[in-house]
């Protein structure tokens, strides 16, 4: 059981990740800085339980809170470019956060050991939910409660008028700028919003490997996080955690059994899935459909 | 005092002078015509009013005020609207959505708080958008997306989103292209009913039909200057604007 218990926490750090590039494909842009966030919220919530003795909860708090501000700051400047430009520019910002940690070192003597990030030898022993007699399904569940939240965020954000700015921002910023919409500011708030979500899933994801590394927040991440939202369709936030447990419940893990060949099968799927949805799982045809069948159905209330 | 003043405006593209030593003044009120042959910068002049790119001379004003400073969405909250010669709909949003995402004027603002605004549901805004959705014949349509409307609807649409803006100025670039004559005369009502409440349109339009119906004055452009501005009897008799549209000589 735990086998299952530890995917399903692979798959919800992977939905945060996915959900920190949703928000922000909304506006049309493509960010290859969510793993930088993502690194930045793991070292920050590793370091406050590890070496300031912090509860889980504040760890993490303080994890989303500095991956929305690195956003913000980067988003300023990043957000003045567009398309491959900003492609290139938060490629550039997510391999230097990399090699930022891989040169740094903070380490504290604790009980006779030394704790904290040594470089490339990465940062180990971040044991809060061991130490605490937190069990595998413990931990999983406290996961999934945060992605539970981050979607029912996101689904409210849809929902409101905001969701529709983001949107609107999205599909035609001329436009967006003649309705009165100040795009600087519509683009950062997304890009806060995402890097908050990063900078968690990153804090969670310190917790349960409680062993991190330079190399696990590289270009591999950041293609995973945009590629998410894209494959599961930009319709909904439920596009991007199904593309999350078909990529690592199926392709990642359902393939194991084909060794070295898994990897050749994992891209031609993608393509193939992307051949057949081009706009995503749940796209805006599907969405409608799956609303009408739901009302139908007599699901009622919810279908509004 | 004059709502839209424009002074010496000149907007060069590269050697093309696109418009050239422009003088207008439009008054409060007025349905004032902008017309020309295709290519006399009457589209430029509408973009440089909205601030789409920097004026290469000259000053523009609005209520006394000159805009070289603000960016476009500041000049859409100052008050000037517009619409778009090739229809810019938010094409993935409801009709709903599309007017809603409007609502940037300083009384929109100041009716609602931040959180209201931004993070409420659609039914916070229905005494505004309820009222649009009427003028523009689209209340039964509110929950299609605008791209699935007919071309006459994305028309009324792209009007009642400019409207949502609550504008002082409204710039019409085009809004009777690619419409049938019922449509046109409709329009025309939708124009006078506008007037009516006070606002002011500068319409860029090259269909004479409704130009010389609503217009209290008109400007005709070519080349990138004024040949002639007047009441539209006085420009249908003038023999400059003749020569520009007919070619040769005047009769």
């Amino acid at each position: 059981m735990d086998f299952y218990f530890g995917l399903a926490q692979i798959i919800g750090v992977h939905t945060l990740i996915g959900l920190s590039a949703y928000i922000v494909l909304l506006t049309g842009q493509v960010s290859l800085a969510q793993a930088g966030f993502f690194a930045v919220g793991a070292y920050a919530a590793g370091m406050l339980t590890v070496l300031a003795g912090w509860a889980i909860l504040p760890a993490l708090a303080a994890s989303a809170l500095l991956g929305a501000a690195v956003a913000c700051a980067v988003g300023f400047p990043a957000l003045r470019v567009k398309g491959l430009m900003l492609v290139i520019a938060t490629l550039a910002f997510g391999e230097g956060v990399r090699l930022f940690f891989f040169n740094f070192d903070y380490q504290v003597a604790k009980g006779g050991v030394k704790l904290g990030p040594l470089g490339g030898e990465g940062f180990r022993q971040i044991r809060y939910f061991p130490e605490n007699g937190w069990t595998t399904m413990d931990v999983m569940l406290f996961i999934w409660a945060f992605v539970v939240l981050t979607m029912a965020l996101l689904w409210w954000f849809d929902r409101s008028r905001y969701g529709a700015v983001l949107r609107a921002v999205g599909e035609d910023e001329l436009a967006a700028q003649s309705v009165g919409l100040n795009l600087t500011a519509v683009k950062v708030s997304a890009m806060t919003v995402g890097g908050a979500i990063a900078g968690l899933g990153g804090g969670i994801y310190a917790h349960y490997t409680t062993h991190i590394e330079h190399a696990s927040f590289g270009i591999l991440l950041a293609t995973f996080a945009i590629a998410y939202p894209i494959l599961g369709g930009l319709g909904s936030v439920f596009g991007t955690l199904l593309a999350a447990v078909f990529v690592q419940g199926f392709l990642v893990e359902g393939l194991r059994f084909l060794g070295d060949w898994r990897n050749l099968l994992f891209g031609a799927l993608i393509v193939v899935a992307m051949n057949v949805r081009p706009r995503g799982f749940l796209d805006a045809p599907t969405l409608l459909w799956l609303k009408r069948l739901f009302a139908r159905t007599g699901g009622g209330s919810g279908a509004a | 005092m004059a709502l839209l003043e424009l002074k010496g405006v000149s907007r060069h593209f590269g050697g093309v002078r696109a418009v050239d030593g422009l003088d207008l003044a439009v008054e409060p009120g007025q349905v004032f015509g902008l017309i020309g042959p295709n290519g006399s910068g009457k589209s430029t002049t509408v973009n440089l009013v909205a601030g789409l790119f920097p004026l290469t001379a000259g000053a523009i004003a609005f209520e006394g005020r000159s805009l070289e400073a603000l960016p476009t969405h500041l000049r859409l909250q100052a008050g000037i609207a517009r619409t778009f010669q090739n229809i810019r709909l938010f094409g993935q949003l409801s009709v709903w959505q599309n007017l809603w995402v409007a609502q940037n004027s300083p009384e929109d603002r100041a009716r609602h708080g931040f959180l209201a605004r931004w993070l409420g549901g659609q039914s916070g805004a229905r005494d505004e958008i309820l009222p649009l959705l009427e003028f523009s014949g689209l209340a039964h349509k509110r929950d299609e997306l605008a791209s699935n409307l007919s071309f006459g609807e994305q028309r009324r649409l792209e009007l009642a989103r400019a409207m949502a803006t609550r504008p002082k100025l409204l710039l019409l670039d085009e809004p009777a292209a690619g419409m049938n004559s019922e449509e046109v005369g409709q329009l025309r009502e939708r124009i006078l009913s506008l007037r009516g409440r006070g606002v002011t349109i500068l319409l860029v339009e090259h269909v004479m039909e409704l130009v010389m119906g609503v217009t209290d004055r008109i400007a005709v452009l070519n080349f990138g200057q004024k040949i002639a501005e007047g009441t539209p009897a006085e420009i249908q008799a003038d023999p400059a604007v003749r020569k520009a549209y007919l070619g040769g000589e005047a009769a």
